[in-house]
């Protein structure tokens, strides 16, 4: 571990901008994005799940909740939500007082409930979608060979239906990740905030952004791949049998 | 002397879809052991009938008595419907419906198809199940196809594939909807061939069915339908050997 730091502190011995204490700063940029951005990822996914099952709910009282949050979410702009939940939680009355503002009053804590409401406003319609496009025939056949409704969802409805969604969700993974930079506009040291930290010190622009590009770009690969690599196990039922 | 109960018996069963009646009050009684195909004209209500008995279909009117219990409707303000739910997801797994579409489950390999409702709606352990799975396929002669998915198989393939899901269910009463309808010709004989084993063991069933040869030769009973109303009904000889009337003869002549 020593030598490996020996060695990085050498190939940045003459550069000015990327020293320990700027790699340090991407460093925890990008445990924070990430953090971030898995977070509101896995709470929207749980949060998603019934909701879409919810949106597709005959009942209406329990269909159009649903359909005015996601239209809303997904008919603003993130940046806007962000503002509103980040400023505007102080002016809620009396939430000084209580053990809420604890969280509410650090920066990570508003974001990451803007990004979880944003992507399961999102994850609700793409999984709303996949389930509608069951086909009827298998619905009937769970139901034929004596499946309760609960069972059918279970077993034959959503298995089916997160299969199909799968190649969407990967895309609204990808967005996440690309939408959490303007997390640094309100004060979180994400990678973005870090090239901006960078960038403020240095006036480097280039140097700065172009590093953080780049991660960016890793991250999205490291996605892309994994999401291939899901598709190819879950989704071999649609390949036709090479023969 | 114990009473064995009959498998399904359904009585006056009227189905309306909006303002049309396409069900005039239908009665049947499926005896263990009966073949009884459904014959008749698209529109004549065949296949409604038949989604009616497993309720796949509401009817409007009539009764269902499936093993002797008798399923309890209640109105409500969309209409007839189950009192009980529980009730018909028991009943249901009596009767297993072979489909004209096959609606094998895609996201599931065709074992994994044919164990789903034994595990996971009789309770069946999955080792018993695999295993009757097996032998199952064997039957129909898909044993090398067991981890296959439907997309990957033949029309005939999955068809067969569905009965023996059907069968692993140990049902009561086998529903036919149309099986080989959606079969390529060359295919359709594999399909009959397994549904004449099937009679030939004395399984109870139901078929509606385009194929006057199976008609003939292996139901127990003929029920040719026409407009929601049963127009005749018999031993297959007699309808189909010496049909009565007019529309039942022009729908038996040979079409050209």
């Amino acid at each position: 571990m020593e030598a490996l730091i020996a060695n990085i502190t050498e190939l940045l011995s003459d550069n000015t901008i990327f020293n320990m204490q700027t790699l340090g700063y991407y460093g925890q940029g990008l445990a924070t994005t990430v953090q971030l951005v898995f977070l509101a990822l896995v709470i929207g996914l749980v949060l998603a799940v019934p909701l879409a099952i919810g949106r597709g709910s005959k009942r209406k009282w329990i269909k159009l909740p649903i359909f005015f949050y996601t239209y809303v979410f997904r008919g603003t702009p993130l940046l806007v939500q962000l503002y509103l939940i980040y400023y505007g939680v102080v002016f809620v009355e009396g939430i000084q007082d209580t053990w809420l503002w604890l969280i509410l009053e650090k920066p990570f804590y508003p974001a990451l409930i803007a990004f979880t409401l944003n992507t399961a406003a999102y994850t609700t319609e793409i999984f709303h979608g996949a389930i509608k496009a069951t086909p009827r025939g298998e619905i009937e056949a769970a139901r034929a060979y004596g499946m309760s409704w609960g069972l059918m969802m279970r077993r034959i409805v959503l298995p089916s239906a997160f299969r199909r969604a799968l190649p969407s969700y990967g895309n609204e993974v990808i967005f996440m990740l690309h939408a959490s930079a303007i997390a640094s506009v309100v004060t979180i040291m994400d990678l973005t905030g870090a090239a901006r930290f960078v960038y403020a010190r240095y006036y480097a622009p280039f140097e700065a952004f172009l590093f953080v590009a780049a991660i960016y770009l890793c991250l999205t690969f490291a996605i892309l791949f994994l999401f291939r690599f899901l598709e190819k196990r879950l989704l071999a039922h649609l390949k036709p049998a090479s023969q | 002397m114990a009473v064995t109960p009959i498998p399904l018996e359904v009585r006056n069963i009227k189905k309306r879809f909006g303002d049309t009646e396409v069900l005039k009050g239908l009665s049947l009684q499926a005896h263990k052991g009966d073949v009884i195909t459904l014959i008749g004209a698209s529109g004549s209500g065949k296949s409604t009938f038949l989604r009616c008995m497993n309720l796949l279909e509401q009817p409007n009117e009539g009764d269902l008595i499936v093993h002797g219990e008798e399923i309890r409707f209640k109105e409500t303000r969309h209409g007839r419907e189950p009192a009980d739910w529980k009730q018909v997801v028991r009943m249901r797994a009596k009767l297993s419906m072979v489909f004209q579409n096959f609606n094998l489950w895609a996201h599931m390999t065709l074992l994994e198809n044919v164990i789903e409702a034994p595990v996971h709606v009789l309770g069946k352990s999955k080792k018993e199940a695999v295993e009757h799975a097996r032998a199952l396929l064997e039957r129909v002669g898909l044993a090398e196809r067991a981890d296959y998915y439907p997309a990957q198989m033949s029309g005939g393939q999955q068809q067969r594939g569905a009965i023996a899901r059907a069968l692993a269910m140990d049902p009561e009463v086998m529903l036919f909807d149309e099986p080989t309808s959606a079969l390529d010709p060359e295919l359709v004989g594999d399909v009959l061939k397994v549904m004449r084993d099937l009679a030939e063991e004395g399984r109870t069933m139901i078929v509606v069915t385009h194929e006057m040869a199976f008609a003939r030769d292996v139901s127990s009973q003929v029920i040719y339908l026409h407009q929601g109303v049963v127009e005749e009904a018999g031993p297959p000889a007699e309808v189909l050997g010496n049909p009565r009337s007019e529309r039942l003869k022009q729908f038996l002549a040979p079409k050209h």
